[in-house]
């Protein structure tokens, strides 16, 4: 079992299992047991039957857009973006968006190419839990979240900029 | 000038030691190549034809005499002693080696400089124009917005990997624009409205490159407190929908283009209206904090050395030339701005030694209250100078290089590195410009022939900015041969345009004379008070095409 990285920087063995996508004409291959994470539209799609069931949350590809979720985020325990490719930076925009427009509270997971200098700026944007790409040295986690004692910008982990602390 | 306080100061430190802790791993192993690629960038290193490269940052062009100093020291120690300043007001090492970046870096921060965001796919080095702050008709000093603009976009969070390259530039001039803003991502013209009110007026989606374009307007008034939040939605906008599939259709004005300027507007404004209260809207007391440190210099109280300038000028011909085309007004009286043009003949546009550099230092402390400005012409502005010692400044700077007074002329040319030093080029740049200043050598001339922007760049990455030349210079690869394509009409000023293809590509050697053809329809077609520009906007390129291609 893969391992996750939490925003402590603790490390505890990961109990979710990403679905993927059907193909067309295939349905949702839920595992029976454990938790899984579905694709948000098909979560949606099935909102009656999912909502409430703490063992299902829902994953984002870089190029989904998480307006789809507008007032039910927090029907959902675990909501993770996928990050196809470190280079690819739509993610960080759909986490802004999850925490700071639709307030979501719950555990925001980063899967995919998950890398140790992205990690920093993942938290900044709202990420609390991590599974990195497996070949990575998962014990020099936590000093890569915390490169920076501070940064410049109000984000989702302080919404004081610096500019707002230079004047207090 | 902007100086650091303690938060400053501890992010450079970390950033440091991040950059030495990413480089011992790169070294190690642990990171792949294309893992530490835009790491590297991110921190201004390039991997080159001949050794790395590094982009040094100076945010919108300002630089102290300690970090010229400091700047010295590091290419003599760690580079082959001399230095490079760029169209984006960088300055470029072209020799330094990979193990040594993080001391190098250790360096500059410790005069409080940097390689942040100098490359990479993030935003950049926001520019802006050289005369800030002393000119006489400026909307109001642009280099506290650029200051509050490069703090709000280092290692913003969100968006270290964008689809591509970010560029912001601010003017703030009503007459010109000395920062090329049109051809910038992001172009911000400082404006007041009807009410009096600061603000900026917005163009989106310039930019030279492969797919040149000028930047339409998609806000015609922003507010001044709303400038971060504005500029957080048109990334947000860009990050999330521009092409990332395809390189050279990843930069934003092609996502303008496909939406249109109106629909991309109507999407910031979406955005927009979600975050123009947020906690990142600018405040007054933010703005007056910043604007404190770019308040006067100890002007002294004196008037214009109009006299004296007279008789000096008349007793001196090359004095007169200098000051007729170096020297600009300073709007306080007995103030004169100047600029040393890094342009003699031989030289490459743009280079500079150690020993210069530490001239230039000496220069800005007993001239110019200890700062200079670099420019995105290549050269440098000494902007407080008094006009009672000009003479003493100019002849003071003529042994060192940098008294030819050719600003703005035939001969000030825009250069990028080309063949010579970059991995990228299809043709060499330096050897063609010096043809060029070599076969126009009479200053008279040039006087005569007025201002014209002449830009060369070395392949279709525009680093010479040649689409906006009045007569733009690109090297092209014709089956392994060095060729170079003309084209005419650019500009980057208020009225930013891109230049037209004169034809089919010219070999090296005839370069020279290729441009005093074009030089000879605009003297037998220009009327008494008309531009090269000028000219040619009203006859149009064939009068061109007949006497180059006759
Ligand atoms: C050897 C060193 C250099 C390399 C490898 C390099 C590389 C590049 C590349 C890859 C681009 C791509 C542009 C695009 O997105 O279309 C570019 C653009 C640019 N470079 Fe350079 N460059 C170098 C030196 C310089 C120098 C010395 C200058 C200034 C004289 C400069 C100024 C610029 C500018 C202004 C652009 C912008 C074009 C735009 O707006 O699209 N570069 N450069
Ligand atoms: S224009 Fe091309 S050749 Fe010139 S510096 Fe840029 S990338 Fe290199």
């Amino acid at each position: 079992m893969p391992d996750v990285i939490f925003q402590d920087g603790s490390i505890q063995p990961d109990r979710w299992t990403v679905v993927p996508r059907p193909a067309e004409g295939e349905s949702l291959d839920i595992p029976e047991q454990g938790q899984a994470l579905i694709p948000a539209d098909l979560w949606l799609a099935g909102y009656e039957h999912f909502a409430g069931n703490d063992a299902i949350g829902v994953w984002f590809d870089s190029h989904d857009e998480p307006e789809i979720l507008a007032g039910k985020v927090n029907d959902l325990p675990v909501i993770a973006v996928n990050f196809p490719k470190f280079s690819d930076g739509r993610g960080y925009s759909i986490a802004r968006l999850l925490r700071e427009r639709f307030g979501y509270e719950n555990e925001l997971r980063a899967i995919g190419d998950v890398l140790l200098d992205q990690l920093q700026f993942m938290k900044r944007c709202g990420f609390n839990a991590y599974v990195l790409r497996p070949d990575k040295d998962i014990e020099k986690a936590a000093r890569c979240l915390n490169f920076f004692s501070q940064g410049y910008q109000a984000a989702t982990d302080t919404d004081v900029p610096l500019f707002r602390r230079r004047a207090s | 000038m902007y100086v650091y306080d303690e938060h400053d100061r501890q992010i450079a430190a970390e950033r440091v030691a991040q950059f030495r802790d990413q480089t011992e791993r790169a070294l190690a192993g642990e990171l792949a190549e294309e893992e530490f690629l835009p790491l590297r960038l991110q921190n201004g290193l390039y991997v080159q034809r001949l050794a790395p490269m590094l982009r040094i940052a100076v945010p919108y062009g300002m630089l102290r005499s300690d970090q010229l100093r400091r700047l010295a020291r590091v290419s003599r120690d760690y580079d082959k002693g001399y230095a490079h300043f760029t169209t984006r007001q960088n300055v470029q090492l072209n020799w330094p080696a990979l193990e040594d970046v993080p001391d190098i870096l250790a360096e500059l921060a410790e005069v409080e400089m940097h390689a942040n965001q100098t490359s990479g796919n993030c935003i950049r080095n926001t520019t802006t124009d050289q005369f800030s702050g002393v000119q006489t008709d400026e909307i109001a000093d642009p280099r506290p917005y650029c200051e509050i603009i490069r703090q709000w976009s280092t290692f913003h969070p969100e968006f270290a990997f964008l689809p591509r390259k970010f560029k912001v530039a601010v003017n703030a001039s009503e007459q010109t624009d000395r920062a090329a803003i049109q051809v910038h991502d992001i172009g911000l013209q400082m404006v007041r409205n009807d009410a009096g009110e600061l603000g900026f007026r917005v163009h989106v989606g310039g930019g030279l490159g492969r797919t040149p374009m000028v930047g339409p307007v998609i806000r015609e008034f922003l507010p001044e407190l709303d400038l971060l939040t504005y500029l957080e939605a048109v990334l947000r906008v860009y990050n999330r929908y521009g092409r990332r599939d395809n390189k050279f259709k990843a930069r934003i004005k092609i996502l303008v283009k496909a939406l249109t300027p109106e629909g991309f507007a109507e999407k910031v404004e979406a955005e927009w209206a979600h975050i123009k209260d947020s906690p990142t809207r600018l405040t007054r007391d933010a703005i007056e904090r910043i604007q404190s440190y770019f308040t006067e210099p100890d002007y002294a109280a004196i008037d214009n050395a109009t006299d004296l300038l007279a008789k000096q000028r008349f007793e001196n011909r090359g004095f007169d030339q200098w000051l007729s085309h170096n020297v600009d007004t300073h709007k306080k009286p007995g103030y004169a701005i100047v600029t040393l043009t890094i342009k003699e003949t031989g030289t490459p546009p743009g280079d500079v030694t150690d020993r210069q550099l530490e001239q230039i230092a000496e220069l800005a402390d007993e001239f110019s209250f200890g700062e200079v400005r670099v420019t995105h012409q290549q050269n440098v502005v000494l902007a407080d100078v008094r006009q009672d010692r000009l003479l003493e400044l100019w002849q003071a700077i003529k042994p060192m290089g940098f008294g030819t007074a050719n600003l703005n002329t035939l001969t000030d040319v825009i250069c990028c590195p080309g063949g010579d030093y970059c991995a990228l080029a299809n043709a060499k740049s330096i050897p063609v410009a010096e043809a060029i200043q070599r076969r126009f050598d009479d200053l008279d001339y040039l006087y005569d022939l007025g201002n014209i922007d002449l830009n060369i760049s070395g392949c279709m990455n525009a680093c010479g900015h040649h689409h906006v030349g009045n007569i733009g210079v690109l090297g092209v690869d014709k089956k392994g041969e060095e060729f170079y394509q003309i084209s005419l009409g650019g500009s980057s000023h208020h009225d930013a345009a891109i230049g037209k293809i004169l034809g089919p590509s010219f070999a090296r050697d005839d370069m020279p004379e290729v441009v005093a053809k074009i030089i000879d329809v605009y003297v037998d077609k220009r009327t008494e008070e008309e531009t090269f520009l000028d000219t040619y906007r009203r006859v149009g390129i064939e009068p061109f095409k007949e006497r180059v291609y006759a």
